[in-house]
């Protein structure tokens, strides 16, 4: 086995081989959730804290039922409505569910960073459930899991993500995530809505998504994140749709087996058509769902593990 | 007072850009004498060896924040003062962005008051120009100059009025009184923690573009160039705002400009993985930014060095990056990091000492900040050479917020002295 990281904070941090164990240990878990049993005892006696600091939906229920399935204690804990309230910094409130004596705690902040600086001051091993637009590496994780069942490799593919790059903590942990494994990524979007400078990260930049789209094996969708903007980056929905949703006489610039990716929560016409969304021919929108449940407790397991085999430091 | 007579020292003098071995002879809190070569001591007067190593002016250091009136948790003029003093910083221009923002002549005189009893170094009080630095309404200018405010300045707070600003401009011209603005376009640098680029994407941190910042300059020389009032930019940071200072001084407008020595000395990289102690305003900027900027000083393009010391607590700063304060503590820093320009050659010691001293003391109206008959005797015993690892817990301010801890730094003050007197000696 080969993953020597005691956070999982970023795909920055991952080397390769890290990210192929962890897959191909996701791939067994893939098998055990489709069993009728369900369960392992791998996190048996830990504790699992999810702390969001953002709401969430998705990503909170996948990693709960990971924990729960490996047979961890899981709390979940809507920091929005407790002790932020109160006044409480950031760092105080890690200190005081240390404390506790939590073996994995997930982690969601608005802020880019945040979790990070959490992660310096507790002594278990802490999971980024997405910071700010920095990064959400279990995200990456899962869409690399699915791309690598549907594919049959994680190389030499040519993957496009399309949208709003600038506001995606998702497209940040792939574009890493894909280079480091060896594959060509494009962006593609309006200028408005990439990051600065992001050409010199090794991809492709397009604003036209027919260009953008031309034999690739992969198209990763995002959504419009409408509640991050302060306005103005787009003229409108229904010109966002026309030009880069993605419908299929765009589609059909990628190769003929390409599949259609989303992140979730999809905005139904506005960046994906629903009748591609809902096409089991290509949309693995579901099996990503699927994938993230099993990247998430071979993630939690690993991290485990790791921490079985050190002695734990007291932070004083 | 008795004389005193500083030998074997090497002499900076920014004025006529040397640097050569001499002596000073000091009565009365003034360099009485200036001798040059290896002058022995004459008798019945107490001489201090100086052992070889460089005496310069003190530093004259424009827009020191101090915590008094209302952050004293954060820095007081004591401990700014002892901080200055092992700094080599012998005047200080302290800022007006305090809690309530020095707006008038009443806080102000107490505020002088407070700084040179507390202070063994000068302090020159600047107030603000308009009224709770709101942009609104211009404080009492002439009440506050007879006062001693040295300057007037809403800091980082942008006058966005250009009515208001060129009203104030304009009254301040008729008596004479400095205007120091932060120039930045308040839109585009909204809500920005870092500077755009490469590195503000791979950590997606909100960032401001340069560009805003050469925006905000064309914005305030227009409006000098309308007024003729005498302007001096405070920090300047990216190679965009360059050009338009040039013009400006060209074409015979009253300009100068600073930049503060963590943008000489460090670039956006060194914010790493989010360090908080990194985070100023404006933010660090790109490695070709940060070159442009030591050119321009080496040029004389831009004219002063400031350390922007800003103390902020530990709280302030462990925070999330975005939400966490900006600013870092700089006096005592400031000497050793302005020496590592010197060290990579980048900068001669007497065009250095010119930013450092004599440009901020003649732009303030000082005596100062020269090597001259006359001239008080605020002066920096330092060696150039002596390495050091930084400890923040080290430093004399009150707050340690320093992006240099733990950094390996070359060149020590000796000794500092305030009008003829030593306010700090090293061991």
């Amino acid at each position: 086995m080969s993953f020597r990281a005691k956070h999982l904070l970023g795909i920055e941090h991952l080397a390769p081989d890290e990210i192929t164990t962890l897959l191909d240990l996701a791939d067994s878990y893939v098998d055990l959730n489709r069993s009728k049993s369900k369960h392992s005892d791998a996190l048996a006696g830990l504790t699992q804290i999810n702390m969001f600091f953002e709401n969430s939906t998705r990503t909170q229920a996948s990693f709960e039922l990971a924990g729960k399935r490996l047979g961890a204690d899981v709390m979940n804990m809507a920091m929005q409505a407790s002790s932020i309230k109160k006044g409480e910094t950031l760092i105080d409130t890690a200190l005081t569910l240390n404390a506790m004596h939590p073996d994995l705690l997930v982690v969601r902040h608005p802020h880019s960073g945040a979790v990070n600086l959490l992660a310096e001051k507790v002594n278990c091993a802490v999971l980024n459930a997405g910071d700010g637009y920095h990064e959400h590496p279990t995200q990456a994780l899962l869409d690399a899991l699915t791309i690598r069942r549907a594919k049959g490799r994680l190389h030499r593919l040519s993957v496009a993500i399309c949208g709003d790059i600038a506001h995606s903590r998702v497209a940040r942990s792939n574009l890493i995530l894909l280079g480091k494994m060896e594959n060509r990524v494009r962006l593609v979007g309006p200028p408005t809505l990439m990051p600065s400078q992001i050409s010199e990260f090794g991809v492709e930049v397009y604003d036209d998504m027919r260009e953008g789209l031309a034999d690739v094996d992969v198209v990763m969708m995002l959504r419009l994140q409408k509640e991050r903007m302060d306005g103005g980056f787009i003229p409108s929905e229904r010109e966002y749709y026309h030009r880069f949703g993605l419908d299929a006489e765009k589609l059909s610039y990628a190769k003929d087996d390409a599949i259609v990716m989303h992140p979730g929560p999809m905005n139904r016409g506005v960046e994906i058509d629903g009748l591609i969304a809902d096409d089991i021919n290509r949309s693995v929108i579901q099996e990503q769902v699927e994938m993230g449940v099993a990247v998430r407790m071979a993630a939690m397991d690993l991290l485990a593990r790791n921490l079985r085999a050190e002695p734990k430091e007291v932070l004083v | 007072m008795s004389d005193l007579f500083l030998h074997n020292a090497r002499l900076i003098d920014p004025d006529a850009k040397t640097e050569t071995l001499g002596a000073l002879t000091i009565r009365n809190g003034k360099i009485a004498e200036i001798h040059s070569g290896d002058v022995k001591p004459p008798e019945g007067i107490e001489a201090i060896d100086c052992d070889g190593k460089h005496l310069a002016p003190g530093i004259v250091d424009i827009g020191v924040k101090i915590g008094e009136p209302g952050e004293r948790h954060k820095e007081s003029f004591r401990t700014a003062g002892a901080a200055a003093a092992a700094g080599g910083v012998t005047t200080m221009a302290t800022r007006p962005d305090t809690i309530p923002a020095l707006d008038s002549p009443e806080t102000l005189e107490f505020v002088a008051r407070r700084a040179n009893e507390a202070a063994p170094v000068n302090v020159l009080p600047m107030a603000a120009l308009t009224k709770g630095r709101n942009g609104a309404e211009m404080v009492e200018i002439g009440f506050m100059r007879d006062a001693g405010a040295i300057a007037f300045s809403d800091c980082d707070n942008v006058i966005t009025d250009n009515k208001v600003f060129s009203r104030a401009l304009t009254y301040a011209r008729s008596l004479g009184a400095l205007v120091i603005a932060h120039p930045q376009d308040p839109i585009l640098s909204k809500g920005a923690a870092v500077t755009s680029g490469k590195f503000a994407s791979l950590r997606g941190l909100p960032a401001v573009s340069p560009m805003a910042e050469r925006m905000g300059l064309e914005r305030d020389l227009a409006l000098v160039e309308l007024t003729g009032a005498r302007y001096h930019a405070d920090t300047l940071s990216t190679a965009a705002a360059l050009p338009a200072l040039r013009r400006a001084k060209e074409s015979g407008l009253d300009v100068t400009a600073g930049v503060s020595i963590h943008h000489l000395t460090l670039n956006e990289f060194d914010v790493g993985d989010y360090r908080t102690f990194f985070k100023v305003k404006p933010p660090l900027r790109s490695e070709d930014d940060r070159l442009a900027m030591v050119d321009a000083v080496a040029s004389g393009l831009i004219d002063i060095i400031s350390s922007m010391h800003t103390p902020q607590d530990e709280e302030s700063k462990r925070l999330p990056f975005q939400e966490a304060a900006s600013g870092a503590v700089a006096l005592e820093t400031l000497l050793p990091a302005a020496l590592r320009l010197v060290h990579a050659e980048l900068i001669d010691l007497p065009t250095l000492w010119a930013a450092l001293s004599l440009n901020p003391a003649n732009r303030l109206g000082l005596a100062s900040g020269r090597l001259a008959e006359n001239a008080p005797a605020d002066l920096v015993l330092f060696d150039l050479n002596a390495p050091f690892v930084l400890d923040r817990f080290s430093l004399k301010s009150k707050s340690k917020n320093t992006p240099f801890d733990g950094q390996r730094m070359q060149g020590k003050v000796r000794a500092t002295f305030v009008a003829g007197k030593q306010v700090y000696g090293a061991d």
